[in-house]
């Protein structure tokens, strides 16, 4: 097993065990989005106007929700510390966690995404469309959140300090997630041009999220 | 391979904490690092594993391999133990030994090593102190690297921790490695060098201002 791919096996068993953060997540969504139509009402139509914002908005915060304790937990534990000794780039590192954490938290909730898209009145050939959007959508949430989890570790109880550094630069995932969400089930825009602005934004995050959450990692090295 | 220092000199929150240490060690020698409490011990050993910044002098390797530094030919066994509670023992070694680029295969016997053999299947979330301790310590004898830095090894071991510590730490020295640890007792080996970080009354840092608390 290389370095990398023990990495990424550790953090997923970890996230899957009792007191990993991974069925937080998919919990919290389910539930948001179960208790939206009790709170909005039974108007279909509204509903389904609002539904792709709802998903996305559920699935933004619980990709966000255990996001702080990823590198907290290590660095807590010395477990960090060591993870510099190793002879892995930082960056790849950072990218291999990132993956970790998008698989135990983001695809149990794109594959509930279609279950409960039923209780916002969203048939099956517009969900194919939402679901789509949250599986490109999704990687760019945690990769923008990494860089906010790295810097909570150097600030020390950064936990609200992510928030208000990581939400801000969801918000054009966000808008745009929600546009081709939007467009897949009720048009009139055409889907690809805001699902295109979506992918490209994941592609850059995918980029820029290890560089720059290493570069924080490195600061704490005072 | 040969670790050299030069007038070493750590600030820590703006306080200083040591200056002027100078060491040299070669293969086979060990270096034991004292002083009283907040003299800056696991400062020094941090400073090596590249986790801390030295505020002056200098620190460079000798014959060791050039694309690697220090820290990625170190071993740190810090005061925290690296272990996630809900993994078991053997996941726990496995991983970092994978991490490192080891050979998995070494780690059961690493584990018989340290005395941990029988609860390799345990959740490390059981293990008491010691146990983590010994658990710890697995991870350089399952995973080979040149130089040991230890802070406080034996502190939480029982007796025959200890003397399970003291032979690894002789066949590593024998075996040409480097060992710098930070002690309060005697480490039990045989021609160890001694650095103490405990100034003499006239340095002039004394005077000015009080010993900074090394943060851990």
């Amino acid at each position: 097993m290389t370095p990398l791919t023990a990495l990424l096996v550790r953090d997923m068993r970890i996230a899957v065990r009792v007191g990993g953060g991974a069925l937080i997540g998919v919990l919290f969504f389910v539930v948001v989005v179960t208790l939206t139509p009790f709170a909005v009402g039974p108007d279909l139509a509204l509903l389904k106007r609002i539904g792709p914002a709802i998903l996305w908005l559920a699935a933004l915060l619980a990709s966000l929700l255990a996001l702080d304790r990823l590198f907290a937990s290590d660095h807590e534990d010395g477990s960090l510390d060591l993870i510099l000794t190793g002879r892995a780039p930082l960056e790849l590192v950072i990218a291999a966690k990132g993956l970790a954490h998008w698989l135990t938290t983001a695809v149990p909730l794109i594959v509930a995404a279609p279950l409960i898209g039923l209780l916002l009145d969203i048939e099956p050939p517009a969900q194919a469309g939402l679901v789509l959007t949250l599986l490109v959508g999704t990687p760019a949430l945690t990769f923008v959140g990494i860089v906010g989890a790295a810097i909570a570790v150097i600030l020390r109880r950064g936990g609200l300090l992510l928030a208000i550094i990581v939400l801000p630069l969801t918000v054009p995932i966000l808008i745009f997630g929600v546009a081709a969400g939007n467009a897949a089930v009720a048009g009139p825009v055409p889907f690809g041009t805001p699902f295109t602005v979506l992918c490209a934004l994941t592609l850059a995050s995918l980029v820029i999220g290890p560089f720059a959450a290493a570069a924080a990692l490195r600061l704490d090295i005072e | 391979m040969r670790v050299n220092a030069v007038n070493l000199a750590c600030r820590r929150g703006g306080r200083d904490v040591f200056a002027g240490v100078s060491f040299q060690l070669a293969r086979g020698e060990a270096l034991a690092v004292t002083g009283r409490n907040g003299a800056g011990k696991s400062s020094l050993l941090r400073i090596i594993g590249g986790f801390l910044r030295p505020a002056g002098g200098r620190l460079w390797l000798e014959e060791g391999d050039p694309e690697l530094s220090i820290a990625e030919q170190a071993h740190y066994l810090g005061h925290q133990d690296a272990v996630k509670p809900s993994l078991s023992v053997a996941e726990n070694l496995r991983f970092w030994s994978a991490f490192f680029g080891a050979d998995t295969h070494k780690v059961q016997d690493a584990l018989e090593l340290v005395g941990l053999g029988n609860i390799a299947a345990l959740p490390a979330a059981y293990l008491s102190a010691g146990q983590r301790r010994r658990l710890s310590i697995a991870r350089l004898l399952a995973v080979k690297r040149p130089i040991w830095l230890l802070d406080e090894p034996a502190s939480t071991l029982d007796a025959a921790g200890r003397r399970r510590l003291t032979d690894f730490m002789q066949s590593h020295l024998a075996g040409g490695g480097l060992l710098l640890a930070a002690t309060h007792g005697a480490l039990g080996l045989n021609g160890v060098q001694e650095l103490s970080l405990d100034r003499p009354a006239h340095a002039p840092i004394a005077e000015t201002q009080q010993p900074a608390e090394a943060a851990p």
